[in-house]
């Protein structure tokens, strides 16, 4: 028996691929990556190794996809760091942290790029520190700072409306 | 709470968020997954980037696979005969890039709702015999010859196809057509009337020639 069906792949971890491509980019570019990703992995599946680590592979196109994006928008003179506006709180069902997106869109892009890696798709620091191109302590650093620094923003954000997280 | 000195591992990382703490990321407004999913499949239809195109439909004899390859519809499935196997096999043979597209398959889809409702009697759509060769091939292109309501004994479809011996291999042509329905194999029959045996079960069978007899 060979490779499962495409449509097997896309099920298994299309959500997780937009959670990355949502940290990396932003809600909004997050749909055209995520589009981009899976259309570059469609296009390369037949050659792919039957025991390859899709996850981690889809995730190396995306982030390949997200750079693209990222220098499409620098030519276009944006600033890097800049993230479209907070989205509704509507589309963000169950008590989550919707101010993690905002959080996440003010860390320096590694710090961004090695928690949305790390944390949402389980890669080593090891593979991370490739996709960056940094030595794996670089990317371990740039995680934990990322991830203190979100802590931080979180505990700011949630202070004043004083809404209490969920005991 | 964790107070040990810093020190880079990830279970030291990981101890720092509360739990929850990336659910606003988790979850985007709910269907855009869905909404991404046909956004891929019709660009991936649009760069003939798909070996094969699915979906399903309801219909009498339950739940069937359509599925279809640029060339035509290659492959229709009983729910008994397990979907997800037969997506596997068509991987296995045809290439795994295989999506479920719906608006690929509507023509299908109709016909086939028209079929069943008994205002259709033949099918139009484009068929890929992709997963047939040799006298099997033969049997199926000679079943759609077989007009709606009436049969043929699988000793008169060896004769058509070609091999009057070869009744035997008429049935395990019949047996594995891929394509059951749209090529009416349940209009062959045994040469004293009675059904003879049907991959979908011989109830879908009975089913079939009562739908046609009306």
């Amino acid at each position: 028996m060979g490779k499962p069906p495409f449509e097997r792949v896309v099920s298994a971890h299309g959500a997780v691929v937009l959670r990355v491509c949502r940290a990396v980019l932003g809600a909004h570019d997050a749909e055209d990556a995520w589009s981009e990703t899976f259309l570059s992995a469609l296009k390369a599946y037949p050659e792919l190794p039957e025991d390859a680590a899709v996850q981690a592979w889809l995730v190396t196109i995306a982030h390949r996809k997200a750079i693209d994006i990222l220098r499409a928008r620098q030519r276009h003179a944006l600033p890097m760091d800049e993230l479209p506006p907070r989205e509704s709180p509507l589309g963000i069902p169950g008590g989550g942290h919707p101010e993690v997106l905002d959080a996440v869109g003010q860390l320096p892009p590694k710090q961004r790029q090695a928690v949305a890696y790390h944390y949402l798709a389980g890669l080593p620091y090891k593979d991370i520190s490739e996709l960056l191109g940094v030595t794996p302590e670089a990317a371990r650093r740039a995680g934990a700072d990322g991830v203190k620094a979100l802590r931080a923003a979180l505990a700011e954000a949630s202070a004043p409306a004083s809404k209490g997280t969920s005991r | 709470m964790n107070t040990k000195p810093m020190e880079d591992s990830q279970m030291d990382t990981e101890a720092l968020l509360p739990d929850g703490f990336f659910d606003g990321l988790a979850e985007p407004a709910p269907g855009t997954l869905e909404r991404l999913h046909a956004r891929l499949a019709a660009a991936a239809a649009d760069r003939q980037l798909i070996d094969v195109s699915y979906r399903t439909v309801d219909s009498p004899l339950g739940r069937l696979l359509l599925a279809a390859t640029e060339r035509g519809l290659v492959r229709v499935a009983f729910a008994l005969e397990d979907h997800d196997a037969v997506l596997q096999a068509l991987a296995d043979k045809l290439g795994p890039r295989i999506l479920e597209a719906p608006s690929r398959l509507d023509t299908t889809a109709r016909e086939l709702e028209e079929y069943f409702a008994g205002t259709r009697r033949s099918f139009d759509v484009p068929l890929d015999f992709a997963l047939s060769r040799g006298f099997r091939l033969s049997v199926l292109e000679h079943l759609p010859h077989i007009a709606y309501g009436s049969t043929e004994s699988y000793a008169d479809v060896a004769k058509a196809a070609g091999s009057p011996k070869a009744v035997r291999a008429v049935g395990s042509a019949c047996a594995t057509n891929p394509l059951p329905v749209v090529v009416p194999c349940h209009r062959v029959v045994r040469s004293d009337g009675s059904f003879g045996g049907y991959l979908g079960g011989p109830e879908a069978k009975r089913t079939l020639l009562a739908l046609e007899a009306a």
